[in-house]
């Protein structure tokens, strides 16, 4: 098996993902079936090939820098979980027996 | 009597040009025919109860912000989500006219081939509805075959327009990549995704893409585009076609497929088209794994931003890290996780040369055979999907065969070419798919060519069954 269930909790960590018992253990085994598939293209040499990240060969696409108006404050927060006066609200990032609110 | 399953856009166009109904009396005809078929079919996801326009109704994928009118995505973390803005292409459907009917049904996130993968439930074939409409965008090619929308515009990424449009019988254009703004649309994979129309017929498609395309100061991807060109001619005289030996001989292929195909093809002949074969000798064999590289790569970074900080569902903890990673956990479905975890240990060090570096550099091979096609060629041909519409559920436990049936779709949009997928016959009593593709930016030839055929080939877009 080319990826472990460490390298699932390695790259689930990665993802900000916590994934079920269950999950681990499918995606291990659905992860190495796919990644076997796909790695089909390392079959190729292609080391003169150059890599192509988009399509179209635009590069360096510029504007005017003039201020343009933005998203009203309100509607910035509309869809917040939780919002606390002009910014958006989360639970403290340190342990949770530290924080006092 | 308005009949909807029969109605081209075109022709709703002309009788409200003409006085002879009006935009609520077309409106009613529509919410009529989705009142009596959409609770079979679950083509849409939200409906909309007027927005002041009176043009031509149409449906929406729910991966297309729309100003008021929630989109999900078809994802359960977007189940509450209201976008504050329109995308661009909803906004250049509103100022032509077109009043917003709703917003259909998606894999989430345009993760899929069937709508299986849609946090609320699967869309049905008009066709059959023991059968997927295909997908991603199954919503909306089924509400468009079963007269439910007389148009509608989806997303493709892998084949999310042309597939689906094939198996619902529909005419589904998925544009060269650049020519329609993707501001305002849920990103799965930046490098691929395009908006584009699926239709009843092509005329329609060219109507819909002069409204959508052209450049958009929001998106930097988009370049100007030419002026688009309703298709007039019945001949193909003077088109040289290409028969893409892989594309065409692909292993999986079904017979009734590949024989609706063939005669496509010596219907090309018989307009008056030169055919000859051709090769695009790496481009199908790696096509797939390139792009469920690339794909998942970019999909695992644009699904980082649902984090459950600024907007979407959030799932309460003590602390920051674990809220994040648990409303992540609760709110992507299989499909979604499944392509974060294979993207993100395609990015991750140690795997980034080998997974998606070399993807990257397969991407360049697959564009050179191409261009290399198109050097003797003017347009190629295959079938859109190697099978008819499959039944709901039969895919559904392996990850690696639905993502197969992307095979034939998928070539062609790794070098960011457009596609357009008409129908062309029946196999076992479901629509086969014929997929024409041009070089960059030649959405008016691949019109012209799909008009005549479509004219040749006499195709009845109503679903049997609802005749």
């Amino acid at each position: 098996m080319a990826i472990s269930r460490e390298d699932v909790l390695h790259v689930a960590a990665l993802a900000q993902l916590e994934l079920s018992e269950d999950e681990i253990v499918r995606l291990t085994e659905q992860l190495n079936d796919i990644l076997a598939a796909v790695g089909k293209v390392s079959e190729l040499d292609l080391s003169d090939v150059p890599p192509t990240s988009h399509p179209l060969s635009v590069v360096n696409v510029f504007r005017p820098d003039v201020a343009r108006p933005s998203l009203p404050l309100d509607d910035a927060f509309a869809n917040a979980p939780e919002r606390d006066g002009d910014l958006f609200r989360v639970p403290p990032t340190g342990a949770a027996e530290e924080s006092v609110g | 009597m308005i009949d909807t399953l029969r109605l081209t856009a075109g022709e709703a166009r002309a009788l409200l040009e003409r006085g002879d109904v009006s935009g609520a009396e077309l409106r009613a005809a529509y919410r009529k025919a989705i009142e009596t078929r959409n609770e079979e079919l679950n083509c849409f996801l939200t409906l909309v109860d007027g927005d002041g326009n009176d043009g031509v109704p149409i449906a929406l994928k729910d991966v297309i912000s729309t100003k008021g009118v929630r989109t999900t995505a078809g994802s359960k973390i977007l189940e509450d989500y209201v976008p504050v803005f329109d995308s661009t292409v909803a906004d250049r459907c509103k100022a032509a006219g077109l009043q917003l009917l709703g917003k259909t049904n998606t894999d989430e996130f345009a993760m899929g081939s069937s709508t299986e993968n849609s946090a609320y439930g699967p869309s049905r074939n008009p066709w059959d509805p023991t059968r997927v409409p295909g997908g991603s965008g199954g919503g909306s090619a089924a509400a468009v075959s079963a007269g439910l929308a007389p148009w509608a515009l989806g997303s493709d990424t892998g084949g999310s327009i042309k597939q689906p449009s094939a198996l619902c019988g529909n005419v589904g254009l998925r544009p060269t990549y650049g020519t329609v703004s993707r501001y305002g649309i849920v990103a799965f994979a930046s490098s691929l995704d395009q908006v584009g129309p699926v239709t009843k017929n092509v005329r329609d498609n060219a109507l819909l893409y002069g409204i959508i395309s052209g450049r958009d100061d929001c998106d930097s991807t988009t370049v100007e585009v030419p002026p688009v060109e309703l298709p007039e001619a019945e001949d193909l005289k003077g088109l040289r076609v290409g028969v893409p030996k892989e594309l065409n001989e692909a292993e999986g292929i079904a017979p009734g497929v590949a024989e609706a195909v063939h005669r496509a093809i010596d219907l090309c002949t018989e307009l008056g088209a030169e055919v000859g074969e051709c090769e695009l000798p790496r481009s199908v064999e790696y096509g797939l794994p390139c792009y469920y590289l690339i794909a998942p790569a970019e999909a695992s970074s644009n699904l980082a931003r649902y984090d459950g900080v600024r907007y979407g569902l959030r799932v309460p903890a003590e602390n920051y890290y674990e809220m994040v990673a648990r409303t992540r956990d609760a709110g992507f479905g299989d499909e979604p996780k499944r392509r974060i975890m294979l993207g993100t240990y395609a990015l991750s060090a140690g795997y980034y040369e080998a997974y998606y570096g070399q993807a990257q550099k397969v991407r360049t091979v697959i564009a050179r055979e191409f261009d290399a096609a198109f050097e003797r060629f003017d347009v190629l041909v295959s079938p859109t999907s190697p099978t008819v519409a499959f039944k709901i559920g039969e895919k559904a436990e392996s990850p690696l065969a639905m993502y197969l049936t992307d095979v034939l779709t998928i070539p062609p949009n790794m070098a960011g070419l457009p596609g357009l997928s008409i129908p062309c016959g029946l196999s076992e009593g479901l629509p086969v798919g014929l997929q024409l593709i041009g070089p960059q930016f030649s959405e008016n030839m691949l019109f012209r060519t799909g008009h005549a055929l479509e004219r040749a080939i006499g195709f009845d877009t109503v679903p049997e069954r609802l005749r």
